[in-house]
């Protein structure tokens, strides 16, 4: 038989699709910051500030599709839950986007000043940030729960991570108080990445959501 | 939930056909009840049972029980002409008699006889605002029911089953003849008639079904695939078949 509604569930998987690509320009605003921060590259920087403007725009995109099907389809249960859980997404994104703006602006502040230590931990935290966004984002594409639970477990890798940057920086700052100008600022990126990673959790309970029906917190970060 | 209507295992057979299978659910006092599903699928069957309107088609049979009440109305000894007068019911193309307005919401309790001690206008007043209609009729009594507009007419029909004093009341696809402003209109009406009457309708109109409905069933094949609160059969049924229709996956 026919599928009947085959033309909206068109504009559903459209939906969705353009939630990837402003997944995938937020995690490139991730990386961006972090290079940015490492290399000290000021132009990059700015590129990222510069780009956070589009990503907002992207987000007032998928919001009016959202009303636009809202309204003109008046979608039921699943197809409901995917637009729902659509207006959520995007909202976790954009902030995750400022975040990586922030970064990319604490990257502008510190300039060429002195490095006060290799970045290791840092990037680390960036680079895992992406990879649980980019799950998270396929999860959702495959309506995988499970997958979702298990991105949500590895928050705590992140928040360790961020502990380690936290203790290793109050060591720098307490054996010498020039350093804490420096210091705080690196701070800043981590809780900003720490941040990012807790959204990306939110990301993974809307999935679920589409999943099963349920809205259900999973389990609260230490941050 | 307290249950005004109760089915338990309902089969029900056009000759050899059958429309319904184990058919067993609690319509709940004062509430709104909708059920929706494919064309077909045995809804309409199921409505037309609850008041046996059904008894007159030939070769048709019913397994189970049917209660009103707690009591079959399908047992022996039941006056249906007493069961219709409990379960009224309004059907899908607005059908008032070539009669006057008032007569036509005179008539049920004219042919089944009232309290000597209450007035015939007063009952036809007391349906027609029940209704929603009281104010568009009231200076023309006397006209025919057939000149008044569809969604007019379509409440001079609620007003004329309410006349008898019903408790239950079966709508069959009560607005799909209607214009949106009419349809929202009696929309409106059942939710005050709810607090009175306990109401069961059937749709092929989900987002209607969505709107007025307290509970909802969905009919597939004569079975029914799943029945609970509306606002959860509509944002996350249980059932796959529940989501492909509602989705319109099929249908």
């Amino acid at each position: 038989m026919p599928m009947p509604r085959e033309s909206f569930h068109r504009h559903l998987t459209a939906l969705q699709n353009e939630v990837l690509f402003m997944g995938s320009m937020v995690e490139k605003a991730i990386e961006r910051s972090m290079e940015a921060l490492k290399n000290r590259d000021l132009e990059l920087a700015r590129q990222v500030v510069a780009d956070d403007a589009k990503i907002n725009q992207k987000r007032f995109d998928i919001e009016e599709k959202c009303v636009e099907l809202i309204v003109t389809q008046q979608p039921m249960a699943s197809d409901l839950r995917v637009i729902i859980a659509v207006l959520n997404i995007i909202i976790d994104l954009e902030r995750i986007a400022d975040h990586a703006e922030g970064t990319a602006k604490i990257a502008i502040m510190i300039g060429n000043e002195p490095p006060l230590k290799p970045l290791i931990d840092l990037p680390r935290m960036a680079q895992k940030t992406v990879e649980m966004l980019r799950r998270s984002l396929d999860a959702f594409v495959n309506r995988d729960a499970e997958a979702c639970r298990k991105i949500c477990a590895e928050d705590d890798e992140i928040d360790q991570l961020y502990d380690q940057v936290f203790r290793e920086l109050l060591t720098f700052m307490a054996e010498d108080s020039k350093t804490i100008t420096r210091a705080t600022r690196l701070i800043w990126v981590g809780h900003n990445l720490e941040r990012s990673a807790d959204r990306v959790t939110n990301i993974c309970e809307r999935v679920i959501y589409v999943v099963t029906g349920k809205m259900e917190e999973i389990g609260a970060s230490k941050y | 939930m307290d249950a005004k209507m109760e089915t338990r295992q309902l089969g029900f057979y056009y000759g050899k056909r059958q429309a319904l299978r184990n058919v067993s659910l609690k319509v709940p006092d004062n509430q709104i009840t909708a059920f929706i599903g494919p064309s077909g699928c045995g809804k309409s069957t199921f409505l037309r049972i609850l008041n046996r309107m059904n008894d007159t088609i030939p070769g048709v049979r019913l397994e189970g029980e049917v209660l009103l009440d707690g009591q079959n109305i399908y047992g022996p000894c039941v006056d249906v002409v007493e069961v219709r007068k409990r379960v009224g019911m309004v059907f899908q193309q607005p059908n008032p008699f070539p009669k006057s307005i008032f007569d036509n919401v005179a008539f049920g309790p004219r042919v089944l006889g009232m309290d000597r001690n209450v007035s015939l206008s007063d009952v036809v007043e007391k349906s027609l605002r029940a209704a929603a209609l009281w104010d568009e009729v009231k200076d023309v009594m006397g006209k025919s029911g057939l000149a008044l507009s569809g969604g007019q007419q379509q409440r001079l029909c609620i007003a004329r089953a309410l006349a008898t004093e019903p408790e239950v009341l079966l709508m069959d696809e009560p607005c799909s003849a209607l214009d949106p402003q009419s349809t929202l209109r009696i929309e409106e009406l059942m939710d005050e008639l709810k607090e009175r009457y306990t109401i069961v309708i059937v749709t092929h109109n989900l987002q209607q079904a969505g709107r007025v409905s307290d509970w909802t069933g969905f009919l597939l094949l004569g079975e029914l695939v799943e029945y609970g609160k509306t606002s959860e059969l509509f944002s996350r049924p249980r059932d796959k078949r529940t989501e492909d229709y509602i989705t319109g996956r099929f249908g």
